[in-house]
């Protein structure tokens, strides 16, 4: 194979070559060695010393969050700048001493920087102990930080509502991350210290708005002083949320309620926009941004009217006689009841041994469906819910959103109940009796619903049976990019109802408010429909609502929309332990409502160019 | 091809010292890969699970340099070498770029570094150019080969990979050196060289990236902008030298673990090794690589034939330059090149190429084998 061969000279002199080589090689690996055992053995002691007192650590720069504005881009939460502070462990000589400097030179609680410097975690990597400090302090820890090997001072962002309480429940708040949430697969990229939504929107569009933390390198020397800081990686700003609300409207919805516990909820029925929520009792979310006295935490907790609790998507009520829409809806799509055939109503309905009582006590007479629900006529309704059973109402209701979450972007919304005979049967391990259909039929007994649901109930019947998902969120803007990505209503799919059923039961909620159970919602300005609800609380009950104690009056509902031609906003509104829904609840979702009409055409008071855009395209649909 | 090995029992030639040798080194190279980092993403999977794969990738190539026959693979070197041109051309212009160089071609998700596999094809080239030419002035012994190597060289320094470059320039004067220079031949290289020292420095000093010439100065000169590049090479001491004789442990290397140590997990993935498993550590390495070279020399010394021998010397020249400029390096005898360690750094193309290139050293003991019988 091999033809050419060389010469056996040259073939003997190949190996005096490698020879060479393995000489050479053996000398320069002996040099290596030389130089390790040099650098390892004999200078390893002060090369320990140079690893250990000067080297360099790691900073993470946070990233400044997104900001968030509503739908005229009044801006609803932003940054501003704070100082923070952080600690090195590994520069730190004695704990307990540092722990004594930082609360007799700053005032700090003891236990609670030994807490933060406990939580496990690198030693090299800095840790914060405290943020939102005030300008004084930053300076004073400045100024004493020879004394404090391992102190360090970061300018960061502090999250900031300029509404204070406004809108609290929707936007939420942020707060440092948990020792639970570091273990969570999405919060992979974060770390001890990062902050993050930790309620509402903030908590829900937390990815959009957390942007990317940065890296910064700085040298310190022996005593853990900064010599120098290398930028490695700038930080990445998180991006802008527009939300849907009308913050004008959120403010009048939330003054409406006052001091009483409730909620509003109204929105846009042609785009499921949120145009305003609001919750009561409510919390500043300023406060809870901040690091709060494990005191404070318990009061907040404890508090009785739970101010956490956004009554609008996460409390459950009895809709009460607003279950008669939905009622409605099923008696005339599956002919239970003509629109012009009747029931007598003498002030009862009696089924077995026991008698349902109507709110009236001498009855309604003769009633078809429309005087049944412009009256609230509660024996009409006994009477179709037991004809048409408990499984075909839990259908059309379910339907029509109720007993299910909406899908709105806010985290724990609550479904409420719609029950039937497998429900029961699940949930309870019971059969359905048939007395329970009757309670069912006025949406007592098990069923509860949330306001949002309620709200969302409105709107798709004014819409005609097209329903949307409720939205709170209309764009995001990218911060690297500049770009604005409009996000698309999302419509959940239409009712499959004849149009004559709509416009039937449109006709009598628009009679509810002319000349039914809610007249205090009549409004000069603007055509309303609308219907009343009364929750019962407490079942037994004597003597007249102010000798009853507070807490057992019953929950006043009312939901509405308006103009009743052609609908631009429905409206939810729960008032706690208020008593009749035409009384309490109806003349608020007229103030809404009446608002709403009246802003509208008006200039936005701060515009961008979004409020802009949106202005130009709904003026064109409304043309 | 493959009934001559069953033919002259060519398993016999399956060293398993040489492959034992070879997979320690590797191991080591994954768990210093795996220490520095763990924590760390490395896109699609960590670093040392990739790394794996193109340990398993490496071994295919090994398996085939091995079980084929070195001469028909030498045959394909002057085309092979036209291809790689073609490729580190392509580089230059559509190449993707990381850290300031243009080295790497994309397929998919993984790229590929045509610089490492043109030292492989380099071999075979003045292998086969040697063991075929008619050699008797220094024409065809020194200035052929030379332009043989130079469009090669000159695309790599372009990129620049001032690392593959001058092992490019390694093989070629251990192959110089192997085929035998005779002392007035030297004499005249050394003239040119002299002679073309300026233009050469101005050409090669001037394709460097600032980076790199701030390397090589503050090599030169230690009080050079301390802060800066220097400081790198500083960390890489200070890494090494703190290890001592136990080392620091296993994730215990504070140096790298903070991520101070630029590409820790490649070019410098001997000083993280160095300072978690110390001088004793650093030892078993050296042997480890000692070993290898010297089975190789042993190969190299007993092939049948010049092609055979020529191949094994610009194999063993290759490693043995990557081994002891990449410890130099970290240990601060030579400047900053960029040389990955052999069979240890991260990298897909280098271990590949290393292992094929093992692999066609095996088989030149397996011809040496068959001769006897």
């Amino acid at each position: 194979m091999a033809t050419v061969h060389y010469p056996e000279a040259e073939f003997g002199d190949l190996h005096r070559r490698l020879f060479i080589l393995r000489v050479g090689l053996l000398l320069v690996v002996a040099l290596l060695g030389l130089r390790l055992w040099h650098l390892q053995i004999r200078e390893g002691p002060y090369y320990r010393d140079l690893s250990e007192n000067n080297r360099t650590r790691l900073v993470l720069l946070e990233p400044a969050r997104g900001l968030i504005y509503d739908r005229h881009g009044v801006l609803l939460a932003n940054n501003v700048p704070s100082f923070s502070l952080y600690v090195t462990l590994e520069d730190v000589k004695d704990r307990e001493v540092l722990i004594q400097q930082l609360s007799n030179l700053l005032g700090f609680d003891p236990t609670l920087i030994r807490k933060k410097m406990t939580v496990r975690g690198s030693k090299l990597l800095p840790r914060k102990i405290k943020d939102r400090m005030t300008l004084r302090d930053a300076m004073l820890v400045e100024s004493n930080r020879l004394d404090m090997p391992g102190v360090m001072i970061q300018v960061e962002s502090q999250r900031n509502y300029p509404g204070g309480v406004t809108a609290a429940h929707l936007l939420g708040y942020v707060g440092e991350i948990s020792a639970d949430q570091l273990e969570k697969p999405e919060f992979v990229d974060l770390h001890q210290g990062s902050i993050v939504g930790q309620y509402g929107v903030e908590k829900s569009y937390d990815r959009h708005m957390r942007g990317m933390a940065g890296q910064k390198n700085v040298e310190v020397d022996a005593l853990g002083h900064e010599k120098k800081a290398v930028v490695v990686e700038r930080p990445q700003a998180g991006n802008d949320l527009y939300l849907t609300i009308d913050v004008r409207l959120q403010k009048v919805a939330e003054d409406l309620l006052g001091q009483e516990y409730g909620a509003i909820v109204a929105l846009d029925p042609s785009s499921g926009d949120i145009l305003a929520m609001a919750s009561r009792p409510g919390f500043d979310p300023n406060m809870l941004s901040r690091e709060l006295t494990a005191k404070q935490w318990v009061e907040i907790v404890q508090d009785e009217g739970r101010p956490l609790n956004n009554r609008a998507s996460q409390g459950q009520y009895p809709p009460g006689s607003t279950f008669k829409i939905p009622m409605a809806v099923a008696a005339l799509e599956t002919q239970t009841m003509s629109p012009s055939s009747t029931v007598f109503c003498n002030g009862g309905y009696q089924f077995g041994k026991r008698v349902y009582h109507d709110w009236k006590a001498s009855g309604h007479g003769y009633v078809d469906l429309h005087n049944a629900l412009v009256h609230s006529c509660d024996v009409y309704f006994y009477t179709i819910g037991q004809r048409m059973g408990i499984d075909v109402m839990a259908e059309f209701a379910k339907d029509l959103g109720l007993g299910k979450a909406t899908g709105v972007e806010l985290p724990s919304e609550r479904s409420g109940i719609m029950p039937s005979t497998a429900w029961k049967q699940k949930a309870k391990h019971e059969q359905w009796l048939p007395g329970e259909t009757i309670s069912a039929a006025i949406g007592q007994g098990y069923v509860t619903v949330t306001p949002l649901q309620m709200a969302s109930l409105v709107g798709t019947v004014a819409n005609n049976g097209v329903i949307y998902r409720p939205r709170l969120v209309q764009a995001v803007m990218d911060r690297t990019s500049g770009n604005l990505q409009e996000l698309p209503a999302v419509p959940r799919g239409k009712i499959n109802a004849k149009p004559e059923t709509f416009r039937i039961i449109k006709d009598a909620l628009a009679d509810v408010v002319t000349k039914g159970t809610a007249t205090r919602a009549k409004s000069s300005m603007v055509t309303i429909g609308g219907k009343t609800g009364t929750a019962q609380v407490a079942a037994l009950r004597t003597g007249p609502e102010e000798n009853i104690p507070k807490k057992l009056r019953d929950h006043a509902w009312f939901v509405a929309f308006a103009p009743v031609e052609s609908p631009k906003i429905a409206v939810a509104v729960l008032a706690e332990h208020m008593g009749h829904g035409g009384a309490a609840a109806a003349p608020l979702a007229k103030e809404v409502i009446e608002t709403y009409m009246k802003l509208a055409p008006q200039v936005p008071a701060v515009t961008s160019d979004l409020s802009g855009v949106k202005r130009s395209e709904r003026s064109a649909k409304d043309s | 091809m493959i009934d001559r090995l069953t033919e002259h029992r060519g398993l016999d030639s399956f060293d398993i010292r040489y492959v034992a040798l070879i997979l320690a080194i590797l191991g080591i190279g994954v768990l210093s890969i795996y220490s520095v980092t763990h924590g760390q993403k490395g896109g699609i999977a960590p670093y040392y699970l990739k790394q794996l794969i193109w340990i398993g990738l490496g071994a295919a190539a090994f398996l085939v340099m091995w079980a084929s026959d070195y001469h028909s693979l030498a045959r394909f070197a002057y085309p092979a070498y036209a291809v790689i041109l073609l490729m580190l051309v392509f580089v230059l212009f559509e190449g993707r770029t990381s850290k300031g160089a243009q080295r790497w071609i994309a397929l998919g998700p993984f790229t590929f570094q045509p610089s490492e596999f043109a030292k492989l094809i380099l071999i075979l080239v003045l292998a086969h150019y040697y063991s075929k030419a008619p050699r008797v002035g220094w024409l065809q012994r020194v200035i052929v080969p030379g332009l043989l190597v130079l469009p090669g060289l000159l695309l790599i320094l372009k990129q620049p990979d001032l690392g593959s470059g001058l092992s490019f320039v390694a093989v070629y004067a251990a192959m110089l050196l192997m085929v035998g220079v005779r002392s007035k031949a030297l004499g005249f290289i050394l003239l040119f060289s002299i002679m073309l020292f300026p233009f050469a420095w101005e050409g090669v000093w001037g394709s460097l990236h600032d980076y790199q010439r701030q390397r090589i100065m503050a090599f030169v000169d230690p009080g050079y902008d301390p802060g800066g590049k220097g400081y790198h090479a500083l960390q890489s001491k200070i890494a090494i030298g703190s290890g001592e004789l136990f080392g620091k442990g296993l994730y215990g290397g504070t140096q790298s673990q903070l991520k101070f140590l630029p590409e820790g997990h490649t070019d410098f993935v001997f000083a993280v090794f160095a300072e978690e498993w110390g001088f004793l550590g650093v030892l078993v390495l050296l042997t480890l690589f000692v070993g290898l070279i010297w089975l190789s020399l042993e190969i190299a010394s007993k092939a049948k034939d010049q092609l055979g021998a020529l191949l094994a010397v610009g194999i063993v020249a290759m490693l043995c330059f990557c081994v002891v400029v990449n410890i130099g390096m970290t240990v601060g005898m030579f400047p900053i090149v960029g040389i990955p360690l052999p069979l240890v750094s991260y990298g897909g193309s280098a271990t590949i190429m290393t292992m094929a290139a093992l692999g066609l050293l095996l088989n030149v003991k397996r011809k040496r084998l068959s001769l006897f019988y």
